[in-house]
């Protein structure tokens, strides 16, 4: 078939340290469902990985077109992966839509696997090519492997009797087996995994299995010129123990059972059908045994709500929403604050305003989260950094909502949310238990429902408790009995009381993630962007310069030292995946000159945009070049990131309606 | 769940020691005193019973009876108690909202907590207007209401609270009056029926709506337009000389005259409270033409939602231990053994 001999770097390097393969094709492909389970054996090989899905927001988008392609991608190696990756070393497109909005971000010399069964005048013309690519000089700088795929699965599963539309929805797993061929993976988990999803459909099962095999076989006997060749990756040298992979939605929920184990009670979870936020409700539903209860409510507000009143009878409530979701809890929220009863929030924040980018990441409700309810309404807020980061961002969730008798916002991205990555798995046993108390008498002669501890929490009194009959609601209180009081010395009592217990929540000191407590730069995240900017801070200190990586979990109350801490630095850069909202924060809770680097594609944050940032502040590297120059006030200018077309998008088909989990 | 033990308590213990902050004479405290008077009927326990409102007057409610009390937000009280009903299934809960509350900014909830049928008591107060904001036009008030937001008189469309808690899937629909002596015997049915039970209670706001139902709420002349429902007993009024029949070819209610208490010959509907065609006729009986139908409208008991949650927690837990370690370590994992080095 039409192959280009191009001589690539990649034929030096057969045992490369880390490599980015991309997997695009149309929504019906079930390109998520292929890069799930590459995962799953890649995870297994014991490297270590970041995934990226990145879906249409249409369920079915029309067959072919540009905007229904659906991609996923993963980066793994033998080293510390935090990111999935820049640029693709290897691109599987399955259609010419998917070669087209996919082409750019391959690396130079990348290898590009085509399905030209796929590659008709139709689909051409829907990719809106006016020649087939694969046939003209237009890939002149990539290896190209082209050959049929569809052709080659129908006769992988003849034997099955399936018709032809159905034997093409197997194409997806001859690509994962020649796939699984090139980096030497082993076929059983995904054998396994097939026979188990399709208990009730053998000869499906089998067709599958059938199409998987002959991918595999095809890359081991094909005689293929040029670019095909199997790589290892060998496997990174990680802390001996038991490893699986787990997305930051999975995270999130284990981590909130966990938490409510730890308090010693049973969690109610109030949610509403949200992209991305809905998988953790999907999670939790499958835990009653965990003394879970899941509540799909009419609305957004009815799940805030329900999770509310689960806390005042003595739960611990829990509600998830992404940013429009959150915007409709906000009122419910300023409830929870006022009655000072204990709530988490899980935000899974995505791109924009109102609808926004339903199915892209950003960071973007940050500014709503910290300063966004009416009145002086102040609310702990923690960040997750990494799918796994966020099951101990959620217990730390749980402990501070039932220490400080308080909702909890956590944000989480929709990149946290569907992206795996290989997770070393704690032992419960190893967290400090935080079990919750109830007051079961009065404490002196009268009831006195807010009459405060010493961590500034009033007292957590279920309903049902004999002779402490007592009302609350969202009319201020007086300071110990709860008895309305409207009075202007009680009003300014209770807002004082209110932030201070806030303000003095026991927030671990913040510490550096990478480099020195003081210097020249300190690059300052939070959320998703750690993996990035860790990588980008490691290349830049590898080239000589003194640059700091500080991540900041805790991102309301902020640390007690990190005014301190960063004003041990020169300058303070904050990269976020919004138009600079923590670098707001950060100025106005300590007058620090921190410069914003901000990023709204919808797409995460790439290591080397970062390396050239951080290079505009040093000599003599990428970014800046001829000399130290002035600190760039100005953003940068947009990043390109090569194929997002701006297009909403989501996947499911026949093959992909879930991750595998 | 287990029959709850009766306590003997009285209309003082159900009293709380705050200044009632209603306008004086408003149909809000005869409400508040039917309820005390009900509670001690009912061998309610001040410790399980939970009062649980929104935003306006009616909602002020908790604040003034001796149990738990729940003062929340606007329009949705019904989803705080359905919180807490889930997490606590043993507490009785009374919802107490009104017409702007639980039919305006709250329609949604109270619409979804009557449809999945949770079990507690709804008293709606009915009085036609915005009270607590001074005295807009509400989702219930008569076309043509004069109120500072509708100078010339409203234009939409009433709500009828009893037909929109019908339609949306309510199994006990009553209703009653604030200064009517027979509201205990309501709240009793509504106590006694297992699921959501709404009430709709016509209550009379002196400054913004006063006398509004005066046309069937005033003592004078009452008997001839009140319907007292009663299940098993005909649909009779007006010292029984009319009655309530079905007018066969139109498929509607009729009034028709009794002669000499002969009401089988008059063809009056024997009221059945399981009856729903029943009930939506009921409910839809212009006042004026007709009298208006008070009492127990509808009451056909059917699984609760609390019931139905439990059921599927202990389906989904059977055989199941709670075993958080197995828990984090499930799905395909592998296994690095000590000889490999740390992580670079």
């Amino acid at each position: 078939m039409a192959t280009q001999q191009v001589e690539s770097p990649r034929e030096a390097a057969e045992t490369p340290e880390a490599v980015v393969v991309r997997f695009a094709g149309d929504s019906g492909d079930g390109m998520q469902l292929t890069g799930g389970q590459f995962t799953l054996s890649t995870a297994l090989a014991g490297n270590d990985l970041a995934t990226f899905p990145d879906f249409p927001a249409e369920i079915r988008a029309p067959q072919g077109t540009l905007f229904g392609v659906s991609a996923f991608q993963i980066n793994f190696g033998s080293r510390q992966i935090n990111t999935a990756g820049d640029a693709p070393d290897v691109l599987v497109a399955m259609n010419p839509a998917a070669l087209k909005t996919n082409i750019a971000a391959l690396k130079p010399g990348g290898l590009v696997i085509a399905d030209t069964g796929a590659f008709t005048k139709r689909n051409l013309d829907k990719a809106q090519y006016e020649s087939n690519p694969l046939e003209d000089d237009s890939l002149a700088k990539y290896d190209v492997l082209a050959f049929d795929i569809s052709e080659k699965t129908i006769e992988a599963v003849k034997p099955f009797g399936l018709g032809n539309k159905d034997a093409l929805r197997s194409k997806n797993m001859w690509t994962l087996g020649l796939a699984l061929w090139m980096f030497d993976r082993p076929r059983d988990p995904i054998h396994q995994w097939l026979r188990a999803k399709f208990r009730n459909k053998p000869d499906i099962a089998d067709a599958n299995i059938a199409a998987l095999d002959a991918g595999h076989a095809y890359g081991e006997t094909a005689e293929l010129a040029g670019p095909l060749k199997q790589l290892t990756v060998p496997p990174v040298p990680s802390a001996p123990g038991l490893y699986r992979t787990v997305t930051g939605a999975e995270a999130v929920s284990l981590g909130l059972v966990a938490g409510a184990q730890l308090a010693e009670l049973p969690m109610f979870f109030g949610g509403y059908p949200i992209t991305p936020a809905s998988a953790i409700l999907h999670h939790l539903a499958r835990l009653k045994e965990f003394g879970v209860t899941t509540f799909q409510a009419e609305d957004e507000i009815a799940a805030v709500c329900a999770a509310i009143g689960a806390s005042y009878a003595g739960q611990l409530g829990v509600t998830s929403s992404s940013g429009p979701g959150i915007a409709l809890k906000t009122e419910a929220m300023g409830l929870a604050i006022m009655t000072e009863l204990p709530l988490v929030i899980v935000n899974s924040q995505r791109g924009g305003p109102s609808t926004g980018l339903p199915t892209k990441t950003e960071q973007s409700d940050l500014y709503q989260a910290v300063y966004g309810r009416n009145g002086d309404a102040s609310m702990p807020v923690l960040a997750a950094r990494s799918p796994s980061d966020a099951f101990e961002v959620a217990i730390e969730a749980c402990r501070i909502a039932v220490k400080y008798m308080t909702p909890v916002m956590l944000l989480t991205d929709g990149y946290i949310a569907n992206a795996a990555e290989p997770w070393k798995v704690p032992d419960p046993a190893e967290f400090e238990p935080f079990p919750a108390t109830f007051l079961e008498e009065p404490r002196g002669e009268q009831l006195l429902p807010y009459k405060r501890d010493e961590h500034g929490a009033r007292p957590w009194i279920k309903p049902g408790t004999k002779g402490m009959m007592h009302r609350i609601g969202g009319i201020e209180k007086h300071q110990e009995t709860g008895n309305i009081d409207y009075s202007p010395d009680n009003h300014q009592a209770m807002t004082d009381l209110r932030k201070a217990k806030i303000e003095n929540i026991d927030v671990p000191d913040q510490e550096v993630s990478l480099g020195e407590t003081s210097g020249k730069l300190a690059v300052v995240g939070w959320g998703s962007t750690f993996g990035p900017i860790h990588q980008a801070v490691r290349k830049a200190r590898a080239k000589g310069c003194d640059v700091s990586h500080i991540h900041v979990r805790h991102v309301w109350p902020l640390p007690k030292n990190l005014g301190e801490l960063l004003r041990g630095y020169d300058n303070i850069l904050v990269p976020e995946m919004n138009t600079g909202q923590f670098k707001t924060v950060l100025r106005d809770q300590f007058l620090v000159d921190a410069q914003p680097l901000t990023k709204t594609s919808g797409q995460p944050f790439q290591i080397a945009e970062l390396v050239t940032a951080i290079g505009r502040y040093f000599d003599g590297i990428e970014g800046n070049e001829g000399g130290e120059v002035e600190v760039n006030r100005q953003q940068l200018p947009t990043m390109q990131s090569g194929h997002d077309d701006g297009s909403l998008r989501r996947e499911t088909s026949p093959q992909s309606q879930e991750h595998s989990s | 769940m287990n029959a709850p033990v009766k306590i003997e308590t009285t209309l003082k213990d159900w009293e709380t020691d705050q200044e009632v902050r209603w306008c004086p004479g408003c149909g809000d405290y005869a409400i508040l005193k039917a309820v005390q008077r009900t509670l001690p009927q009912l061998g309610a326990d001040p410790a399980n019973t939970v009062f649980i409102s929104g935003i306006g007057c009616s909602s002020r409610f908790p604040y003034y009876i001796e149990s738990y009390g729940f003062h929340t937000i606007h329009g949705r009280a019904p989803a705080f108690a359905t919180g807490v009903k889930l997490a606590n299934p043993e507490l009785d809960i009374w919802l107490v909202t009104g017409d702007g509350d639980g039919l305006s900014i709250g329609g949604n909830h109270l619409m979804h907590v009557l449809r999945r049928n949770v079990n507690m008591q709804i008293m709606l107060f009915n009085n036609e207007i915005y009270g607590l904001t001074k005295g807009q036009a509400s989702p219930t008030s008569r076309e043509g209401t004069k109120s500072p937001s509708t100078p010339i008189g409203s234009y939409d469309h009433p709500a009828r609270p009893a037909a929109f808690a019908l339609g949306a899937g309510a199994r006990f629909v009553a209703r009653g009056f604030d200064v009517s002596k027979k509201l205990p015997e309501v709240l009793t049915a509504a106590h006694a029926h297992q699921g959501a039970a709404f009430v709709e209670i016509f209550q009379n706001c002196i400054v913004y709506n006063k006398d509004v139902f005066d046309d069937f709420a005033a003592p004078k002349g009452a008997e001839d337009r009140q319907l007292w429902l009663e299940n098993g007993k005909p649909m009779l009024f007006a010292g029984d000389t009319k009655g309530i029949a079905l007018d066969r070819e139109a498929l509607t209610l009729k009034v028709v005259d009794v002669a000499d208490g002969d009401w089988e010959a008059a063809d009056v509907i024997v009221h059945d409270v399981a009856n729903r065609s029943l009930a939506h006729m009921l409910v839809e009986m212009p006042f004026g033409e007709f009298p208006m139908a008070l009492g127990v409208l509808y009451d056909d008991p059917r699984p609760t939602f609390e019931e139905a949650v439990i059921a599927e927690r202990e389906k989904a837990s059977e055989g199941k231990t709670a075993n958080l370690a197995r828990l984090l370590g499930s799905g395909q994992t592998w296994t690095v053994d000590g000889t490999a080095q740390d992580p670079v």
